[in-house]
């Protein structure tokens, strides 16, 4: 069997890759082989895709220049690169990762553990954006009455939050 | 270094737990990062020892961290890291640039700490078979712990704060091994890997990021982390680890219906490869290990099949023990270690072959 990349030398490698979800076999010959290894070893990841997933409509010069106060990335190292440098990035790049992350995560608001120090003040936050959650559905689904009693449950909760 | 590993009796790849049968290994990790410090990608080299300093001191603290050693990734030999990589305890990012880089482990191997990863803390339990409660408990033990003692960059709105947007949120990667010969050979895997990438989750190979399908076996995690709690996302992942676990056992029974004599013959031929071989190469021995697990489940061939010449009787949840640490023992870091020194590609097809024959009563 010839190597189905040079298609000179006799494959000896034999390759099962997933490519776009599909299992796909290749044979190979050492040397290709070698040059694969190389390409596996910087292959893409998701993460390395995100800085292409951002911006995809363009844009300004003046917006790769902002520079986290912090850590001193700026948004156009982020793109490069698809990390962000510290904790404050978040906030400093907050436009535009906002719409990144609902396009990785379809979603923009955690819900899940927080550090026990948080406790009270994100528990409240959690009920809240959980219960409004709810009352949505509720009103999709056309159940009026739940959908009122969450209504109220909400409105209680806002006075609580408000005290 | 970690010699002691390749004996472990009690690791994750003891074959024992839930579902062992079609589960491999289960798996969970959490990144986490301190709120006060540039990422590990951005820290300069003092930030990075203060924090490896700063979980050194912390670790012997910890109630739920017993029986662990910590390790500076310097010290550890370029041998010793591809070998902890081939026991999934690290990643590969952490051997190409162990500068700064600091690892926690538990002797059993069930517990690993990555530290100044791509995250500051990178922790993770894997345990064997089908096992996801068991993981979280024990990890969110481990974090609950941990966040006493140090504070992390958090936001209400986007919770745990991570390198990359991927991990954001919960910061948990859940993931499980399957082996799924079955669903292979009738060709019902690609059809499966569509749909999981549609319901956002994501397949690997055997070796994690990048890797190739080896063996028939595939790594199924979560691709979102953001939205749902701990919680809802491992349950997620429970029930379509679950689903897929039935569609094997299905294609299992259809397949050994329908074609026992061709299936009994490539699994005693798998059996007569791994006894008789001189020169083995990783892909070969694989596959037909993989060909070997799948007959000691259907029955086909039992545990006493695979030791009767070594006059080693034995059980067929020993014998699976024996299989799927051969799986790993075969990648060349574990025998470069077991032989304790450097080999070169022939020398480790030959040293495998020898191995796997003295194991299997060749």
């Amino acid at each position: 069997m010839l190597c189905d990349v040079c298609h000179k030398n006799v494959a000896t490698v034999h390759l099962t890759e997933v490519i776009n979800d599909k299992v796909v076999e290749m044979h190979i010959c050492q040397d290709c082989a070698r040059s694969k290894a190389e390409e596996l070893k910087d292959q893409l990841s998701i993460s390395d895709l995100l800085g292409g997933l951002v911006d995809i409509g363009g844009i300004d010069k003046k917006e790769l220049a902002i520079k986290c106060p912090f850590c001193g990335l700026t948004y156009n190292g982020f793109k490069r690169k698809g990390r962000l440098g510290c904790g404050k990035c978040y906030t400093t790049f907050k436009d535009k990762l906002l719409p990144l992350l609902k396009k990785i995560h379809s979603a923009t608001q955690h819900t899940g553990k927080f550090p026990a120090s948080l406790g009270k003040k994100v528990s409240a936050n959690t009920k809240m954006q959980e219960l409004q959650k709810n009352l949505q559905q509720a009103v999709q689904l056309e159940e009026y009455e739940e959908a009122a009693r969450l209504r109220d449950e909400i409105k209680e909760l806002e006075k609580k939050k408000n005290v | 270094m970690f010699e002691e590993f390749i004996k472990n009796k009690d690791s994750w790849l003891n074959g024992r737990g839930p579902a062992s049968e079609v589960v491999f290994s289960s798996r969970i990790r959490l990144a986490r990062n301190f709120s006060d410090k540039k990422f590990p990608t951005r820290a300069s080299a003092a930030t990075k020892e203060q924090i490896l300093k700063k979980v050194k001191d912390l670790y012997p603290r910890l109630e739920k961290l017993k029986n662990v050693r910590f390790l500076r990734m310097e010290d550890v030999s370029e041998l010793d890291r591809q070998f902890l990589l081939e026991r999934h305890l690290i990643s590969q990012d952490h051997i190409t640039s162990p500068a700064g880089k600091g690892l926690i482990v538990s002797n059993d191997e069930r517990i690993s700490i990555m530290i100044n990863e791509e995250d500051h803390i990178r922790m993770q339990v894997i345990t064997s078979g089908f096992d996801l409660a068991n993981c979280w408990q024990t990890l969110n033990a481990i974090d609950d712990e941990l966040d006493k003692f140090v504070s992390f960059s958090f936001s209400n709105s986007l919770g745990y704060l991570t390198a990359c947007p991927t991990n954001v949120g919960t910061g948990l990667r859940a993931s499980c091994m399957l082996h799924l010969p079955a669903l292979i050979v009738t060709k019902k895997i690609n059809k499966i890997l569509e749909l999981l990438a549609k319901i956002s989750f994501t397949t690997r190979g055997l070796f994690g990021e990048g890797t190739q399908a080896l063996g028939d076996f595939f790594q199924i995690s979560n691709q979102i982390s953001l939205g749902p709690s701990e919680k809802e996302l491992i349950d997620n992942l429970w029930g379509v680890v679950n689903q897929l676990k039935q569609q094997e056992m299905e294609a299992r029974n259809a397949l050994i219906k329908k074609y026992k004599i061709r299936l009994e013959d490539s699994i005693w031929r798998a059996l007569g490869t791994l006894r008789n071989s001189r020169l083995i190469t990783s892909k070969e021995a694989l596959s037909n290990l993989s060909m070997l697990s799948l007959g000691l489940n259907l029955g086909i061939i039992k545990g006493e099949d695979l030791f009767v010449q070594s006059g080693n009787r034995a059980s067929s949840s020993k014998a699976r023990e024996v299989i799927n640490n051969l799986i790993i023992i075969i990648q060349p870091a574990h025998l470069q270690k077991i032989e304790d020194k450097q080999l070169g590609g022939h020398e480790r097809d030959y040293i495998r072959a020898e191995i796997l024959r003295k194991k299997l009563g060749g």
